[in-house]
């Protein structure tokens, strides 16, 4: 599999990057060298094997359901750059 | 050309945790904006989520009670989208494994019992709230519902009419409730509606291009919903048209659906598995302690209560309506001995006044013992049903106990046959007219005789104890 620089640019989009064209050649072709060793990876037999979840053998620890955190806005907010009656204010994101 | 609508349902549930699904906040409904969001739910950096076993003991509750089957290994993965009310750009969802899969409901409409497949359900995360009003052009956002533990509950497209979504959909509420992993309140957004619509002409076998109505929160605007979506893919088809896959909003002041956003500009989630978080493993010996934590089903309590009470299906079907209903019912007609009297009286009297006053079950006035005392005199002989109306009342505006109450209104009826034969005879002298007409052979006669009865005993004597005496009397 490799990557047309249109790719590049849509996922550079979806990850709110912005890139110019000749960003988007350059990274082009560093993803291209990436698929190539994923590519030679598959490449591998995995018949039988189970895909993998993650890189450790252990599985996920669980709290007990207990409320444990309190109320700390205020701190949260001092760093906020807007605020207004305990709510972020962001740029508007609806017409 | 006839069509047929294809239905599938997607609900999201708000499980019943104290605390969030991945920190410990607290799920608590109305309160002060983020003051319930944690430097986990607000994603400040180099925080880590940690799984809430309450909500994964929900889900594998609601796995057992739909008999489907829980994987043992289930997997988080990252649903990627910017908004600013979803501050890690990822939502925390199950796409590959997910906890459960498969499993199917029972749903009755119009008397026809239907089984509706499910596809699966999954853990996974809410997002903020964001208001749009009032803040001078911005948008002001709320994170106290960030991180509340959803199971989001995907059906398959089983289901032919919009009367059909709703059963469903109710059926569904039901037993979230029932099972006690959802408060089911659906003014708060505890149990959140998406459909997917389509049409196709009948006899079809492909479905056709369906559109997703989204975030309907009450079983009425799923119903219109439904039913606006509907006409206007026939409408838009029968004009030689097409239907476009998209994403849809209902608006209940209009009764309509609009496009909030067509397949072109559809997400790309990119999913893949959340690093932060190891698989989930469920073991035999957890889910059997879940197993013994859950409560007779509505189905199970349905064939029992027809068994052991002796009511009818359709009846059992309307007490098991909840779990509150259900357990009044079982006390009022433990209490009495008498099924089928208590079923007619919960689901009659009971219930009328209840929805006259405008309360649930769970603040009924009359304790099901009350009930059952009640029904308890009418079986013995003591109260007619007419009587125990009266009585019924009383113990409503909690005017005392039923035997107080029919003492102190004078409520009992007649048993003492000797008061009750020289009424009789007193009547039949005032009416020789109808002793006449009825030994002339006019039913009618007789019944207008019954009912002088009645009154000049104030309601108080055993209609059928009249009956004998009044057939002996003019026999």
């Amino acid at each position: 599999m490799s990557l047309s620089q249109d790719d590049v640019k849509r996922i550079a989009r979806l990850a709110r990057i912005e890139i110019d064209d000749a960003q988007a050649a350059a990274t082009q072709g560093q993803l291209n060298t990436i698929f190539g060793l994923i590519a030679a990876m598959q490449a591998v037999d995995t018949t039988g094997v189970a895909p993998m979840a993650h890189a450790q053998e252990l599985s996920q620890r669980l709290r007990d359901d207990v409320v444990s955190e309190t109320d700390r806005r205020a701190a949260f907010q001092a760093v906020a750059p807007a605020v207004e009656d305990g709510l972020y204010l962001v740029p508007r994101v609806i017409e | 050309m006839k069509w047929e609508t294809v239905i599938g349902l997607e609900v999201h549930t708000q499980l019943a945790t104290r605390s969030k699904i991945f920190s410990g906040s607290s799920t608590a409904f109305g309160a002060a904006p983020n003051t319930q969001a944690s430097a986990v739910d607000i994603a400040l950096p180099g925080v880590l989520p940690v799984l809430n076993k309450g909500a994964v003991e929900c889900a594998i509750k609601f796995g057992l009670a739909i008999g489907a089957t829980l994987n043992r290994v289930n997997i988080f993965d990252r649903k990627n989208y910017f908004y600013p009310d979803l501050p890690k750009g990822y939502q925390i969802s199950q796409l590959a494994q997910p906890i459960v899969e498969g499993g199917a409901l029972k749903i009755v409409v119009d008397g026809e019992e239907k089984t509706v497949r499910l596809t699966r359900a999954h853990m996974e995360e809410d997002a903020g709230k964001s208001l749009h009003e009032d803040f001078h052009g911005m948008t002001g956002i709320d994170l106290n519902r960030a991180g509340t533990p959803l199971l989001e509950i995907v059906s398959e497209p089983d289901m032919r009419s919009s009367a059909e979504a709703v059963a469903y959909a109710k059926a569904l509420h039901t037993l979230v409730t029932w099972i006690g992993i959802c408060d089911g309140n659906m003014m708060e957004g505890s149990f959140r509606v998406d459909a997917n619509v389509s049409v196709r002409p009948v006899g079809q076998a492909e479905f056709g291009t369906r559109r997703e109505i989204k975030n309907l929160n009450s079983f009425k605007f799923l119903q219109q919903a439904i039913d606006y979506e509907v006409r206007w893919q026939i409408e838009t088809l029968e004009d030689g048209g097409r239907i476009e896959q998209a994403t849809v909003l209902f608006d209940p002041d209009s009764g309509e659906t609009r496009m909030m956003r067509s397949k072109e500009d559809a997400h790309d989630y990119r999913y893949f598995p959340d690093p932060d978080l190891l698989p989930v493993k469920l073991d035999d010996a957890w889910i059997a302690r879940v197993q013994d934590e859950l409560p007779e089903l509505p189905a199970a309590m349905q064939a029992r209560f027809v068994e052991a009470y002796g009511v009818s299906a359709y009846d059992a079907a309307v007490l098991t309506g909840s779990r509150a209903l259900a357990d009044y019912f079982e006390a009022a007609a433990q209490a009495c001995g008498q099924g089928k009297l208590a079923a007619n009286w919960v689901m009659g009297e009971l219930s009328a006044a209840l929805n006259r006053a405008d309360l649930g079950i769970e603040q009924s006035p009359v304790s099901a013992a009350q009930l059952g005392a009640l029904i308890n005199r009418i079986h013995d002989g003591t109260l007619s049903g007419k009587l125990a109306k009266q009585v019924f009342e009383g113990l409503w505006e909690g005017t005392g106990e039923v035997d107080a109450i029919i003492e102190a209104r004078g409520l009992k009826q007649m048993s003492d046959s000797g008061e009750l034969e020289k009424i009789i005879d007193e009547v039949l002298a005032a009416n020789p007219k109808s002793v006449e007409e009825f030994r002339a052979g006019k039913d009618k006669a007789f019944n207008a005789l019954v009912g002088q009865v009645m009154r000049a005993t104030k309601g108080r004597a055993n209609p059928a104890q009249v009956n004998d005496l009044l057939k002996a009397k003019l026999g």
